[in-house]
Parts: structure tokens; C-alpha cells; sequence
């Protein structure tokens, strides 16, 4: 196929995938900072850390207030990782490649796209928040499901699913390190209430609550919320399920041009063997903060490798 | 008198038209209604994967459908086949006589200043050879009738035709909505035309070519009117649709970007006009040409369909040369007629047109589409004044014809059944041989009284059918 088409189909996904990681992380910040004690906490200012637009926030704001870090995350155009300008992005790249992708696939796009069009500002204020991001994700999903639902399982698939979860790895790992850059309050301790109530926003806004229930039965605790999202292979969205599905996809690209692998093969393998084999005991004793940083580092690696690989350029 | 294709020139139906007679007579208007509403949103389903969409999400506005099909019998569509195969052979013997030897302007059957001075002449192309001598692979040939016999080419387009996309949905949403009037009739098929596009576009790969030829579709891109059909085709050949960024000039040699790395091209059917199609050659500005496609050419290591400057061959000014041509190149008298064309130019042909504004139509040397033209007797007086007004200040732009009482076909319109104004563009396909798929793309003026066909002026298209020699029916019918 083209390497045009299979740029813009892998960067078609992973606009609605980073475009679901907004809502989440403005989901886990507005958590948070509903149960905050000091009202001038660091929540907001941990979403844009953790989504990578800190310092260009800053070269526009002087405060990080919960009305312009929304602003800027969910309509701002100037920010190329907005939840708008991934729905734009993912719009476009959706028309350019109109003939390789499904009707239902437009469908979900197109539709999410002329309904953003017409958003105000009051509906990302206060009382709309909640509810304007479930509607994000509501997309994202129906997106999703689109795709895989009809797409032919040729290599224009592959690229799709492979920019899917590329994305996904990497808001996960983001997600999970906002309760780094979130500062416990004054008097407040390390395995306390609020402590506490952070680690639970972080497992809502990966709609992991339930899954956390089922797998370990007991009071929220950091190891094994990190464990959830980052070793379990039963978790969709762990580090380790997005990197099954990285090195499962790559496998299927390889059947699809006659067993040609390389870099981005020999990448995802060693990415995914050391999720297979470690303890998450010993992810903290090095420090979780490095092995996630470390890991989103690694992904945007791998993103490189795929990209020279298949020339998509 | 208006031809009519159904009823003839007296008032029993014609036998080609019998079965459609019946169809007609046994169907009430409503469930004709109901058919027409079925076939619009069968278009747009088919259509759906292809289609465009604008800002806003509304899809590409339809080109309206008319569900009553136009038919030729067996031995009309063989004389007409025989016709255009005879001009697009003298049209292509043409095209490379003008860009080698000249000799039809040395044995001064076309003036040297009509060619060398014509803006579609491309100096470029000059004793540069093309496989099988062929320039125009694709050629649409606009034909109308006046009578029982009488078919006149009313403009040969040499470039890069377009429209046969509806050709063959028509056909496939006729089949969906009507399979009991197929059953009652021997039609030749037609849905073979991707796969004829791509033998032709095959046969005329470059001599250095190896193995099978690796043909793609050069497209504008999506924002083109007609990217539906630029994708529709390469859908249904099964070769890449590239635009400009897809493709790169390396050591003479074409190549597309894929997956998989480089990938060699043999054959680029282009939909893209001469000017932008390499920057290097022609408009630096295009964005739309790949750098160093004419080298690739020149070097014999790629052929370009249509072959550059092929539109020489359909300028307005040339086409009264065409008859000349046939007799030229081929020694034959012509099969298909020229419609008389009048040049205002010359000052004597200038004169009648404009004492005789209200009986021509006028049209412009260099337009398409239906713009930029007068058609006399439909005019206002205000209209003609205004339009002699432009012809004398630039009568080398404008050739004019007699107002060709165009044959009607029955059409289902708002009043019912009822005669419309129709004209005919088959597809001549031309690479080691000439092919045609029977019929071509009928087009209808909707609104009563209109001759223009155009869809950019309220023209709609219906499914063409040639029915099958009966003798061969019945033959094929026994085995």
C-alpha cells in the first residue's frame, strides 16, 4: 500500500487515541482536585505535565487555574494536543485517506467532528466538564469500535491498530505518572485519605475502578494500582496489553510483506519481554516516575523505527 | 424535426425500443416514482465509499439519474463502433504526425499557424516517441443524432475524459432496480470496461519495461470534482491511486512510495492536466506534478496516458480538419459526419454567423462544460448583442454550428414520460488494440426544451444499453 496512506491511517488512530488521553487526564485532575483540601493545588498543572504541554501552556499563561488548563487542553486550537486539534487532526487524515477507510469509520469521525464544531465555551465550564468529556470518550470509543469492526484485516488495518495502541501505551504510562507531579497537601501523608483518594482518580479515569475490585478484593493501594495498569496482562490498558498488541500487530505486518521484519520488531519485543518479566516491586524500588518516563521515552523510540521502516514519511 | 429514438419519425414504436414500450405501458407512475427514489439512494450507497464530502458533511451533490434506459440495436452500435474506431485512429495518426514529420500540414490539408501557434501544441513533445504511436489511450467521443441514420460528433475529447464511472453505476443500479427488464432483453455487457482500461494502459508500457507493467492512477487529489471516479477506477483495476507526493523521479526511472520501499512504475494514467504535471517542464508552480516526470518519459522508461500534448487533437479550431484527417492518414471517407462549423475568423464565415446569431449555436475554441456558449435560438436578443459584441472583439475564440435538432429519448420526469434531448460519449480505448465497450455515457437535458446536456447545467445521465444482434442471441442461446 502507500506509505502515505499508512501514515495517515497509524496517525488517524492515534489523534483519537490521544484525544481520549485529554479527557482522562482533565477527568483525573477534576477528581482530584474535588476532594483537595488547599484550593490552590497542583491537579490542573499535573494534567498538563503528564500530556506533555506544560511548557507551551506556560509561554502563553502565568497560572495554571482550572479555567485556562481546561481551555487549553479540551478548545484551544494552539495547542496541537488539544482535544480539538486531535479531532481536526484525526478528521483529516480521515478525508485524505477516504477511499482506504470504512463508511462507518467516517461516519464516527465526521460525526464527532461537525458536533465539536459547534461547542461553546460554557460547555467545558464547571458544571459541563464531566459531562463534555464522557461525550469525548463516547467518541473515541465509537471510533474504535468502527474500525474494527469493518475494517478488512489487511495491512491498512495493522497501521490503524498499531497507531492505536502506540498511543495507548504512551497515556497510559502518562496517566499513571500524574500522582507524581500531584503534591499531597500540607499535614496530608503517603497512604493517607487523600493519598488515597488520588490513586482511586487515577484508576476511574482509566475506568479501572472495577477491574481493581475484581483482580485484588482489597483497599486501594499505589503497588497495585501501578501493578493494574502497568504489568497485568488481564488490564486492556496496561503497558503490558498495549505492548502484546504492539508486537502482535507488528507480527501481522510482517505475514502481510512476506516475513520482512526489523528494527520496530526487534524494539517492540524487548519492550514487551521486559514488561513479561518484571515485579512490580522492583519498578518501585527504582522508581516509578524513571520507568515511566522511561517508557514513554521508549515508545516515541519505537514510533521513530516504525515510521523509517515502512517509510512513512 | 426532433428525432425521437422511441417513436421514430412516424408514431409506432421502433423495434429496438418494443420491450421498453411495454415496461412503460405496464407501470404506473408511482411505482416509477418509487424506483426513482430507490435508484437515488442506491447512488448514494455505492457512491457512499467514493464520494466526497465538503465541509460540513453533506455528500457530493448526485448528478441526477434517469431510470428510462436509451438503447441502440445491434447494427446501429456496429456502424457507430466502426466510426469512432476509424477517427481515433486518424486522430491518433495526427497527434504523432504533428509532433514528428508534419506532413499533413506539408501536403496542406491543415494551415502550419493552426498547429504550431495553438496553445494546446506542446513544442516539448516534438520527435518523441510513445508505444504503438498512440497519444490519446483514452478518448471520449461526444456523438449526437438528428435521425434514423444520421450521427454527427459534435467534439472529440483527447485529454482526459471523464464520466465513465456513471456509465458503469448506471448500469449496475438498473440491474439492482429492474432485473426482470434484463431478463426480457439481450444487452451487451459493459462491467468489463476496468479491465479493458488496464490490458490497453498494459499494452503500451515502455519497450525497457519487464515482466508485468505496474500501472497507477495520478490523481489531483480529493478535492478534485472528479476524484470519485479517479478512485472508483483504480478500485476497480486494482492499482494504486497516487497523487504528486506519492510518486519521485529517480535515474529517469518513475517510482511510488509503498510500505514496502520503492516500488518501479511503468504506466501513469494521469488525471491531471499537461500544465501541472511536471513542474519542471511546464506551470514551477504545480504542486500537483512530480518533478522529472517528462524526463522519465523522454528517457522511454515511463508512458504517460494520455501522452502530453494529445489535446492537440480536440482543439475546437482543428476539429473541422478531422474528416480531412481520416482521408489523410487512413484513405477512407469518414463514417461518423463533423456538425458543419463555421470559424469566425474567417471574415466571410464571420460575417453569417453573426447575420445569423439566432439560428447557431456559438461556442467558445478553448471552453468545455457548456460554458462561455450561446445557444441562438434559446437567447435573448439582449443575450445575442451581447455575445456578437464578443465575437468581434476576439473572433479567432469562437467557431459556431447550426442549432442540430437533437434526437429526444423517453425520460421520467416530474409531468411523467417524456421526450428529452440526449447525447451519446463512448469511450474509445487505444493501446496495441482499439477497444470499445458497447454503448458509452448517455447524457440528458432534465429541463424541456434544453440542449444542453452538461450536469454543471441541470443535465442528468441514463444507462445505455446495445441490445445483442438476435442472430447471435438466439446462436448463443442454443449452446
Amino acid at each position: 500500500m502507500l506509505a502515505h496512506t499508512a501514515n495517515c491511517l497509524y496517525w488517524l488512530a492515534r489523534s483519537v487515541e490521544r484525544m481520549d488521553c485529554g479527557a482522562r487526564l482533565l477527568d483525573t485532575a477534576q477528581r482530584m482536585a474535588a476532594v483537595a483540601p488547599d484550593k490552590r493545588g497542583s491537579e490542573w498543572q499535573s494534567a498538563l505535565i503528564a500530556s506533555g504541554c506544560e511548557p507551551a501552556f506556560f509561554e502563553q499563561h502565568t497560572a495554571a487555574s482550572r479555567a485556562s488548563v481546561v481551555r487549553y487542553m479540551t478548545q484551544d486550537d494552539s495547542n496541537p494536543s488539544s482535544i480539538w486539534s486531535c479531532l481536526n487532526s484525526a478528521r483529516q487524515n480521515a478525508r485524505a485517506v477516504r477511499t482506504a477507510i470504512t463508511s462507518d469509520m467516517w461516519e464516527a469521525i465526521n460525526g464527532a467532528w461537525i458536533e465539536a464544531r459547534g461547542w461553546q465555551e460554557e460547555d467545558f465550564g464547571r458544571d459541563r466538564l464531566g459531562e463534555s468529556l464522557d461525550w469525548v470518550k463516547r467518541q473515541a470509543t465509537l471510533f474504535n469500535g468502527a474500525y474494527r469492526n469493518t475494517m478488512l484485516r489487511t495491512d491498512a488495518y495493522h497501521f490503524t491498530h498499531l497507531g492505536a495502541h502506540i498511543e495507548r501505551a504512551d497515556n497510559t504510562a502518562r496517566i499513571l505518572d500524574v500522582k507524581y507531579h500531584v503534591l499531597l497537601p500540607n499535614r496530608e501523608v503517603v497512604g493517607g485519605a487523600v493519598d488515597a483518594v488520588q490513586w482511586t482518580a487515577i484508576l476511574r479515569s482509566v475506568s479501572g475502578r472495577r477491574a481493581y475490585q475484581h483482580l485484588y478484593r482489597n483497599e486501594i493501594n499505589p503497588w497495585q494500582v501501578a501493578e493494574l495498569l502497568i504489568l497485568r496482562p488481564e488490564m486492556p490498558r496496561s503497558l503490558r496489553s498495549c505492548y502484546q498488541k504492539i508486537t502482535e500487530t507488528l507480527g501481522d505486518l510482517a505475514s502481510d510483506y512476506q516475513g520482512q521484519v526489523g528494527d520496530p520488531h526487534e524494539h517492540a519485543e524487548m519492550l514487551h519481554n521486559k514488561l513479561r518479566f518484571r515485579q512490580i516491586e522492583e519498578i518501585f524500588q527504582a522508581g516509578l516516575h524513571e520507568f515511566l518516563t522511561d517508557y514513554v521515552d521508549e515508545t516515541a523510540v519505537l514510533g521513530d523505527k516504525i515510521h523509517r521502516f515502512y517509510h512513512m514519511v | 424535426m426532433v428525432f425521437n429514438e422511441m417513436w421514430g419519425e412516424d408514431t409506432r414504436c421502433r423495434a429496438a425500443y418494443a420491450g421498453i414500450q411495454r415496461w412503460l405501458d405496464a407501470t404506473s407512475t408511482k411505482t416509477l416514482d418509487q424506483k426513482k427514489t430507490q435508484a437515488e439512494q442506491l447512488f448514494r450507497r455505492i457512491g457512499i465509499t467514493f464520494s466526497v464530502y465538503f465541509e460540513g458533511g453533506d455528500p457530493e451533490r448526485l448528478i441526477p439519474f434517469d431510470i428510462v434506459p436509451r438503447v441502440l440495436d445491434a447494427s446501429e452500435w456496429a456502424f457507430l463502433e466502426r466510426g469512432l474506431t476509424q477517427r481515433v485512429q486518424a486522430l491518433n495518426a495526427f497527434i504523432h504526425d504533428v509532433y514528428h514529420d508534419q506532413e499533413i500540414i506539408k501536403a496542406g490539408k491543415i494551415p502550419a499557424g493552426l498547429v504550431n501557434d495553438n496553445a494546446s501544441f506542446e513544442p516539448v513533445m516534438a520527435g518523441l516517441n510513445t508505444p504503438h504511436n498512440i497519444y490519446s489511450h483514452i478518448a471520449g467521443i461526444d456523438l449526437v443524432r438528428t435521425g434514423p441514420k444520421e450521427f454527427y460528433v459534435l467534439e472529440d475529447n483527447c485529454r482526459t475524459p471523464s464520466g465513465v464511472s456513471y456509465m458503469l453505476q448506471d448500469r449496475e443500479v438498473m440491474m439492482r432496480l429492474f432485473p426482470a427488464l434484463f431478463d426480457d432483453h439481450a444487452i451487451e455487457p459493459i462491467s468489463h470496461y476496468p479491465s479493458a482500461l488496464l490490458s490497453t494502459l498494459q499494452s503500451v508500457a515502455p519497450p525497457a519495461c519487464t515482466g508485468d507493467p505496474t500501472v497507477v492512477i495520478l490523481t489531483p487529489g480529493i478535492y478534485n470534482s472528479a476524484y470519485f471516479e479517479h478512485s472508483f477506477l483504480a478500485d476497480e483495476m486494482g492499482v494504486e491511486l497516487a497523487e504528486a507526493r506519492d510518486l519521485i523521479v529517480e535515474n529517469h526511472e518513475v517510482k511510488i512510495r509503498t510500505t514496502q520501499g520503492l516500488k518501479k512504475v511503468d504506466v501513469v494514467y494521469r488525471r491531471i492536466d499537461d500544465a501541472f504535471l511536471d513542474p519542471k517542464v511546464f506551470r514551477e508552480d504545480s504542486m500537483l506534478g512530480v518533478p522529472g516526470l517528462m524526463d522519465a518519459f523522454k528517457n522511454g522508461r515511463v508512458t504517460i496516458a494520455n501522452a502530453v500534448g494529445a489535446g492537440i487533437a480536440d482543439d475546437k479550431a482543428i476539429y473541422i480538419y478531422v474528416p480531412d484527417m481520416i482521408r489523410f492518414y487512413l484513405g477512407e471517407e469518414p463514417l461518423l459526419n463533423n456538425v458543419p462549423t463555421r470559424q469566425c475568423a474567417d471574415p466571410s464565415d464571420r460575417h453569417y454567423v453573426l447575420e445569423n446569431l439566432a439560428e447557431l449555436v456559438v461556442k467558445e475554441v478553448h471552453g468545455s462544460g457548456g460554458y462561455g456558449m450561446l445557444v441562438g435560438p434559446h437567447a435573448t436578443a439582449q443575450e445575442r448583442s451581447d455575445f456578437a459584441a464578443k465575437i468581434i472583439a476576439n473572433p479567432a475564440a469562437y467557431i459556431a454550428q447550426p442549432t442540430l435538432a437533437l434526437s429526444t429519448c423517453p425520460t421520467f420526469v416530474e409531468q411523467g414520460i417524456a421526450p428529452r434531448h440526449v447525447d451519446l460519449r463512448p469511450f474509445v480505448l487505444s493501446g496495441k488494440t482499439t477497444t470499445i465497450v458497447p454503448g458509452g455515457l448517455t447524457r440528458v437535458a432534465l429541463r424541456e426544451g434544453s440542449l444542453v446536456v452538461n450536469s454543471s447545467q441541470g443535465g442528468g445521465t441514463k444507462d445505455t444499453w446495445v441490445l445483442r444482434d438476435p442472430g447471435t442471441a438466439a446462436e448463443q442461446e442454443q449452446q
